[in-house]
């Protein structure tokens, strides 16, 4: 690592759009387009559809390509390019254009996505081959992409909240893809629901961060910083915590992700394991100077880091579904990743570094359960996998290539990311690295766990399962990703321009070093005895004995994990059971309170009415009878009034 | 010669018919006292001319004549298409439009 000094916020002054540059709106508008296209087109698209879809990321990554080339030709304190489109309304003392900001923070997303993204498209070729909506996935699939890189180019707090939208809704759209199936059809309501708690805290945010500083863009309200005062900084950055939550599945709205694997694994990999819940990290790290301004907010968010990285490992250890498992997995990487970026400018660069390199194995590990899934006549629980590595070998190596840099085993590509986070969590707060350093060992345990249930051990197989490798064309990104998961870590060791992954994003987010109390060598060697203890644990309890079909009854913990620690029980108890008593009672109050005013009047009415037409008797005599009375009263009332009538 | 007095006849003539018209059942009586009531009114009228020395009181009563004999006209002309449809002269039977 080059020595560098400190640098407390970000320094970039982004310069206007020239040259390639000014290409910068191709990343959303290829896959906006393929979207709208596949969409429109209908049926008649169905045979070239995937390809149309593929197509369109692939492009979009070849233009971030020649962006990357581009930006790391200039110099490190001009990586800033801004591209505004259009203005997208002024009203009042509030204006807000669409742009796009292009800085190393947002194209090392961009490329991301659209590298994954691409590879995931390809896989999904394959692995929906049979599906008779497969078109329809690609546009929601491009729907996604277009929205993510919104969201990432965004210069404006309310575009990028477009974009967040937008990758909600396709989340809703590609979890509840077999919407003939009702589990599918409520997971992705769930999650929608969830998301939108979250989106609630994003759209107050921005309405604070209008009044506290007049505009809603990113760098303007980030650059002011130092002139609001605490209480507003406070307020914003709790808010973009709590959107963060939804968005990126952390304690307390977690409870959709483990019920979003409803959706197809093309998504599970994109989606939740590699970009959209990602998100929430990228929104924080972008507004990095106000959490830095607001003690309050940094340390909220440090505490449901550590928090949700020891609450996912702890799930993810009894879970048999192999992609709830590995979605726990994730919710824990992101606690990683968010209590790195709550620890302020000597955690920015780690949290981005880690986001990357676990997009790479978790999108690999997700895709190789597909494999599995594909082989095994769709089965996703484990007990009845086993011995599998010999039937598929691509599938094995890969697989085990992501586990390896999960774990975080030297010299893969998570021991660089992880184990930077757990160093300087330690630095920080004891407690923020004990809590780290026991995720870690909890993720060493399960993933082993896995591994042993899938991999080894004897067969397990149902009677009409016949695995086989997949065809390449699923295997290829496997393959891909799996040599990304391995020396992915060359990002940290310069494989980048100016020499790594922290120079590159210095500029953008920020870096300081902070000093370490224990030797530089200690850390990787504590954390990679945790790890170990952790997967020979596991070895003892899976790798020994037979895995039984059924699972067993557990102690309390397994229980409990198995309940995703009670996260729907609390959800239901707290929120769920007393909203339905309110909106129960307002209905009784509208049915018997309301309809019975309004259908008591109507009644009264209609009784008034009924007396009132006995008068109609059809006798001649009792009208001349009351034509007489009449008169007599139109008599009394001119002789009494007679004056003044 | 007391106008009074002519009044108070034309007062009673008036409530005799009135009553009749609400009490009696045939038909043709229900018009006599309907005749009395304008009758009374035409006693009323002159009456009143008589004592203000103005001769408005004597031409509405023709007016009043003449609009009882029109109205006589018509309304037996109706009696007796009723009499020859239901046989019967009473008021009470035509009471088909109520409610």
């Amino acid at each position: 690592m080059t020595a560098l000094t400190a640098l407390a916020a970000s320094e970039q002054v982004p310069t206007a759009a020239e040259g390639v540059f000014t290409l910068m709106w191709l990343l959303i508008g290829f896959p906006l387009a393929g979207a709208v296209i596949l969409l429109l087109a209908g049926r008649r698209s169905d045979s070239w559809g995937h390809i149309l879809g593929t197509l369109t990321v692939l492009s979009s990554f070849i233009v971030a390509a020649f962006l990357f080339a581009a930006e790391a030709g200039r110099g490190a304190e001009d990586r800033a390019v801004e591209q505004v489109l259009y203005e997208f309304f002024a009203v009042g003392g509030y204006e807000v254009n669409v742009g796009l900001l292009l800085d190393p923070l947002s194209m090392a997303f961009v490329l991301l996505i659209t590298g994954v993204g691409t590879l995931i498209h390809v896989y999904s070729m394959g692995y929906m081959e049979h599906d008779p909506r497969r078109r329809r996935f690609f546009a929601y699939l491009n729907l996604f992409v277009a929205a993510m890189l919104l969201l990432v180019l965004a210069n404006d707090y309310l575009i990028l909240y477009v974009g967040w939208e937008g990758v909600g809704l396709a989340s809703y759209l590609l979890i509840g893809f077999w919407q003939h199936k009702p589990s599918a059809a409520t997971a992705s309501k769930k999650a929608f629901v969830v998301n939108r708690v979250g989106d609630v805290g994003m759209s107050l945010a921005i309405m604070a961060s209008f009044a506290a500083v007049g505009t809603s863009e990113i760098l303007a309200v980030t650059g002011s910083a130092d002139r609001i005062s605490t209480g507003w900084l406070t307020a914003i950055g709790l808010l973009l915590l709590l959107a963060a939550c939804g968005k990126s599945a952390q304690v307390p709205l977690q409870s959709w992700l483990l019920d979003a694997m409803e959706g197809p694994t093309p998504v599970s990999a994109l989606i939740h394991a590699a970009t959209m819940v990602t998100a929430g990290v990228y929104l924080v790290v972008r507004s990095g100077p106000i959490f830095q301004g607001a003690p309050v907010a940094a340390n909220a968010v440090i505490v449901v880091g550590a928090v949700t990285l020891v609450f996912g490992a702890v799930i993810g250890t009894a879970k048999d579904d192999i992609k709830k498992a590995l979605a726990a997995s994730t919710m824990s990487q992101i606690g990683y990743m968010m209590l790195a970026a709550g620890l302020g400018p000597v955690g920015y660069v780690f949290a981005i570094f880690h986001l990357l390199a676990h997009g790479f194995f978790k999108a690999n590990l997700f895709l190789g359960s597909g494999s599995i899934m594909h082989a095994m006549n769709d089965e996703v629980d484990m007990r009845v996998y086993g011995a599998l590595r010999r039937v598929m070998p691509w599938t094995f190596v890969t697989f085990t290539a992501g586990y390896l840099a999960l774990l975080g085993i030297p010299p893969f590509s998570g021991f660089w990311s992880k184990d930077k986070i757990i160093e300087v969590a330690f630095d920080t707060s004891i407690a923020a690295g004990l809590a780290a350093l026991l995720g870690a060992g909890i993720t060493a345990f399960y993933m082993t766990r896995i591994m042993l249930m899938t991999w080894f051990g004897e067969k397990r197989w149902r009677p009409d399962a016949h695995p086989h490798e997949s065809s390449p064309i699923i295997v290829g990104p496997l393959v891909v990703l799996a040599l990304l998961s391995l020396f992915g870590g060359a990002m940290e060791l310069g494989f980048l321009p100016g020499g790594g992954i922290e120079p590159w994003l210095e500029p953008a987010v920020g870096y300081e070093e902070i000093e370490h109390i224990l030797p530089t060598l200690a850390y990787p060697a504590i954390t990679l005895v945790v790890v170990l203890v952790g997967a020979v644990w596991a070895w003892f309890v899976y790798g020994r004995d037979p895995v039984p079909t059924t699972p067993p009854a557990g102690s309390v913990l397994t229980r409990a994990a198995r309940a995703d620690l009670g996260g729907d029980a609390f959800n239901e108890a707290v929120f769920m059971r007393p909203g339905q008593y309110v909106t129960r009672t307002l209905v009784w109050f509208d049915s018997k309170g309301i309809d019975g005013a309004v259908n008591g009047l109507a009644a009264g009415i209609g009784g008034l009415s009924a007396r009132g037409r006995r008068i109609q008797t059809g006798f001649v005599r009792s009208y001349a009878l009351s034509m007489l009375a009449g008169a007599g009263v139109v008599i009394a009332a001119l002789l009494l009034l007679g004056g003044r009538l | 010669m007391n106008p009074m007095n002519y009044i108070v006849l034309s007062a009673i003539l008036f409530s005799i018919g009135a009553v009749g018209v609400l009490v009696r059942r045939n038909a043709l009586v229900v018009f006599m006292c309907v005749e009395l009531m304008l009758n009374a009114a035409n006693l009323a009228f002159v009456t009143f001319a008589r004592t203000s020395g103005t001769l408005d009181g004597q031409v509405t009563a023709f007016f009043v004549m003449v609009v009882a004999a029109a109205e006589v006209v018509v309304g037996l002309a109706i009696i007796m298409m009723i009499y020859r449809s239901r046989r019967s002269a009473s008021v009470d039977d035509a009471s088909l439009l109520k409610l």
